[in-house]
């Protein structure tokens, strides 16, 4: 089978695409701040990847998953004499020393239960009900007048990277998607053809659309590498997101899927899937500094996890639902080097329902920050449109530069 | 030919094969029927699959290479990819997996039973185990053909067991590791690793999930504490050989009483003082006909025959069938068949890449000659690898999971690549009329007509709105 760059080259690379309606590229845009949203789905247990190792009550809640204090064997990064960063997140740890990394912890979304896909969906619709809403947050944002001010009104704002588009990106204004392949190419010809067929058609007419003009932001791009045999995708996705970012008249949103998060046996050691993700996470987010470029001065990333898991493992050296968690903020527009926490203790009476770390703080608190400082909406917009009800939550302050 | 034998063969059904639809013409309803009241097609390629009993035997081996995978990798900073516990288990069984998934594949791009085939599909997701999970790997379709193909045409509560007792299930939501407080192995060696300890309590994973996805869905009233009495009465419920019982000579599932809780248990409004694996099988029995789980099942089958959002009429009939019969699912598929809803409009659902590539299989009998590695490859770049569901919940079942740009890209990738192949073997403006006729939009049909090529056409066939839609 061709390879993708063989395929571009024999279908003549950009000509087949010069001249096409649709397909123009976002013009110079007045903001240059970029914003990426990270779901890490399954829930991360935020204990083990920011150890509270000062809270007296840790070590022994948390048994033999409790992270070793700093300087310990595997032992945490220390972050502030309280907190530390697990072991793992060797790239993340030099970003919080050069703050542009800052933590966040007993951290929830306003759901309560404990279904990953119920609390996964309220997240990402930005209302406080699961299914309150069947777009998603980030897309709402996208189609502000607030967002629209500052940023071209031509091509895709906004880019999910992967096979499907997550539901925080998913609504009423166009988002590009795409994911590596080995396919050739399809010709142009069909591509016109098709193009008149889907005219009609509302929803694969926009899917279409988009997807031509991801192709076109993405072609010359060699997509051999890193998805074949034993893939480690997500680090391919920073990598493209990266791309895609970093263009100075790309898209100013992505957002990445991250699976694999549910670790109900086994956290510990080497080859768990716990040790696996945080490095594969750590080296997203390095990936991403990387390939943004100049651009990470203007970015922030924002990872975060559907709940946290619950304080005292299971029977199974894993641990199983929670409430609160951790999150973290990256990038160059942060204001970093530091952990953002009203710590709740550990103790069984501190513990929301005498099972999980109590959440103090509210992830909308954190994404209407992001909203306002990077993708420019203002207060009405945010509390009206993109998070409806949530006036009682304050965004976090002073967390962008 | 009527919009309802379009719709029967192709919402119902997988996709017309080649003389299908003028089979189902005449009455297109009784066509479905006995599909689901007759007997099972018999599928040879299945035969030389294995049981889980034999993949079970072969988990010893392949934990001891696991072991020698955690020693070799001790000293590396960053292992290689491939030398991960998962990774292990797909080098070991990556062949195994290509054959389960050609054999499906197979199977439904020639069975005669296709509306019957699309339940097993359905029923497999709803209880989804995914190899996702390395020690699920090798039993993912083992799962399909023991659990779930016996009890499509059955009853709810009969699949619920099986599905629940397969060792698939089990170590997919790890209930091998859910045991009582003070449970210590006994007769086997305990381990001595801390990254695999010894489970010394419980585990809620399978609970959870068997009230939320497989019976009373999220909304269907537990509470936290009805998952962890749960989680306590199927204690005990697990898979031989596990992680520590290497020795083990009886593969499958087993009812371990040493690691069971014992004790009456209060749950749901019911109190439980059966003992052993009797009180697991009694909850089960009343979660299955819990009129919650009928209105679960109920939403769920209308989402997926129906339409994305589940028209409440339909809803209230088929769950009202499940009540009525107890789960009897011929009379739960009936009272589908009977919704009027389910025949007044046309390519109401699009396809999920797997239900896209085996209706193009169907439609062009020359691409069922593919090579299996190709396919398999294909659905993994649309997004829906096969038996690797992302989630217990499964794979999604609406349109806007499905219609991102780079879905449809890859759709039209695959589009253009198999008409330059078999684009001479079929004449596509025919074979989009005897599949699609009535429901065919005029510019596709003109657009079939006006093609360079019979290549060409085939991929604008395969590639319209029309045929990614069902």
């Amino acid at each position: 089978m061709t390879t993708r760059r063989k395929a571009l080259r024999l279908f003549g690379g950009t000509a087949a695409f010069i001249g096409l309606p649709g397909l123009a590229f976002a013009a110079p845009t007045a903001s240059e701040r970029r914003l990426v949203f990270m779901f890490l789905r399954g829930g991360m247990d935020g204990l083990s990847a920011v150890p509270p190792y000062g809270d007296p009550q840790y070590a022994a809640r948390r048994g033999a998953l409790a992270v070793p204090s700093p300087g310990s064997a595997g032992g945490a990064f220390d972050l502030d004499g309280h907190f530390g960063l697990n072991g793992n997140l060797g790239e993340m740890h030099k970003l919080f020393a050069a703050r542009e990394l800052a933590v966040l912890h007993a951290i929830a979304s306003p759901y309560r239960d404990r279904s990953h896909f119920d609390a996964q969906n309220l997240i990402e619709n930005g209302t406080a009900k699961p299914f309150g809403r069947e777009f998603g947050w980030l897309n709402v944002a996208l189609g502000t007048s607030d967002f629209a001010r500052g940023h071209a009104s031509s091509g895709a704002q906004a880019f999910a990277l992967g096979q499907s588009i997550p539901l925080v990106l998913r609504g009423p204004v166009q988002v590009g998607s795409w994911s590596p392949t080995k396919m050739p190419v399809p010709d142009a010809d069909l591509l016109e053809r098709l193009a008149a067929l889907y005219r009609g058609d509302p929803l694969l007419g926009r899917s279409f659309a988009v997807a031509r003009e991801a192709q076109a932001m993405m072609e010359g791009r060699d997509t051999g590498d890193g998805m074949g045999g034993q893939a480690q995708p997500v680090v391919e996705l920073a990598r493209a997101a990266g791309e895609v970012l970093g263009k100075p008249d790309g898209p100013r949103v992505a957002a990445i899927d991250f699976g694999g998060w549910d670790t109900h046996i086994s956290q510990l050691g080497e080859y768990s899937q716990l040790t696996r993700n945080l490095r594969l996470l750590d080296r997203s987010v390095m990936t991403l500094k990387t390939t943004l470029g100049p651009a990470w001065r203007h970015t922030a990333v924002l990872i975060v996890t559907e709940f946290g898991r619950a304080a005292a493992p299971n029977g199974s050296g894993g641990t199983d639902h929670g409430t609160a968690g951790a999150a973290f903020v990256a990038g160059g527009a942060v204001r970093g080097g530091r952990v953002i926490a009203d710590w709740p203790g550990l103790g069984i009476r501190a513990l929301h329902e005498e099972r999980d770390l109590r959440p103090t703080l509210d992830l909308r608190a954190l994404f209407k920050a992001a909203l306002a400082a990077q993708l420019g909406l203002r207060e009405a917009a945010i509390e009206t449109e993109v998070f409806p009800g949530s006036r009682a939550v304050r965004p976090l302050d002073g967390l962008f530069a | 030919m009527s919009i309802e034998s379009v719709i029967a063969v192709n919402r119902f059904g997988l996709g017309a094969a080649p003389g299908e639809l003028a089979a189902a013409g005449t009455d297109p309803r009784g066509w479905l029927s006995q599909q689901v009241n007759g007997a099972a097609p018999a599928y040879p390629v299945f035969n030389k699959l294995a049981t889980s009993g034999e993949a079970l035997k072969a988990y010893p081996r392949w934990i001891a290479s696991l072991g020698q995978v955690v020693r070799g990798g001790a000293g590396e900073s960053t292992p290689a990819p491939s030398r991960t516990v998962e990774g292990t288990f797909r080098e070991q069984l990556g062949p195994n997996m290509l054959e389960e998934v050609a054999a499906r594949l197979a199977a439904a791009a020639s069975t005669p039973a296709p509306f019957r085939e699309r339940l097993v599909w359905f029923w497999a997701n709803h209880f989804t185990v995914s190899a996702e999970k390395a020690l699920v790997f090798a039993l993912t379709g083992s799962f399909e053909r023991e659990a779930i193909r016996p009890h499509v045409s059955g009853r709810f509560a009969d699949m619920l067991l099986a599905a629940t007792r397969h060792p698939a299930m089990i170590l997919y939501l790890d209930n091998h590791l859910s045991v009582r407080k003070g449970w210590k192995p006994q007769g086997l060696r305990a381990s001595r690793s801390t990254a695999f300890p010894s489970p010394n309590a419980l585990n809620e994973n399978l609970a959870r999930e068997i009230l939320e996805l497989h019976t009373l869905g999220v909304n269907g009233g537990y509470t936290q504490g009805d998952v962890t009495e749960f989680a306590r009465v199927i204690t005990g419920w697990t898979a031989r050989p596990v992680m520590f019982d290497l020795e083990d000579t009886s593969p499958g599932f087993h009812f371990d009483l040493g690691r069971h809780e014992p004790g009456p248990r209060t749950l749901l409004g019911g109190t439980y003082s059966q003992e052993g694996i009797t009180q697991g099988e009694a909850v089960l029995r009343d979660l299955a006909v819990h009129p919650a789980t009928a209105l679960h099942i109920a939403t769920k089958l209308a989402r997926h025959f129906i339409a994305d959002s589940p028209p409440p009429d339909a809803v209230a009939r088929i769950a009202r069938a499940f009540r009525d019969s107890g789960g009897h699912l011929p009379t739960v598929y009936a009272a589908l068949l009977d919704c009027p809803e389910a025949w007044q409009q046309p390519l109401a659902k699009l396809k999920s890449p797997i239900e896209y590539v085996v209706s193009c299989l169907r439609a062009v009998p020359a691409l069922r000659a593919a090579q299996p590695q190709a396919l398999y490859a294909v659905l993994r770049g649309m997004g829906q690898r096969p038996f690797f569901a992302p989630s217990p919940q499964g794979w999604p079942d609406t349109a806007e999971a499905w219609a991102g740009g780079d879905a449809l890209w890859k759709r039209i990738e695959w589009a253009g690549i198999v008409a330059a192949r078999v684009g001479s073997t079929v004449d596509p403006a025919r074979l989009a009329a005897e599949s699609y006729g009535p429901t065919m939009n005029t510019e596709t049909r003109r657009a079939l007509e006006r093609a360079e090529s019979r290549q060409q056409a085939l991929a604008l066939w395969l590639a319209s709105p029309e045929f990614q839609r069902r």
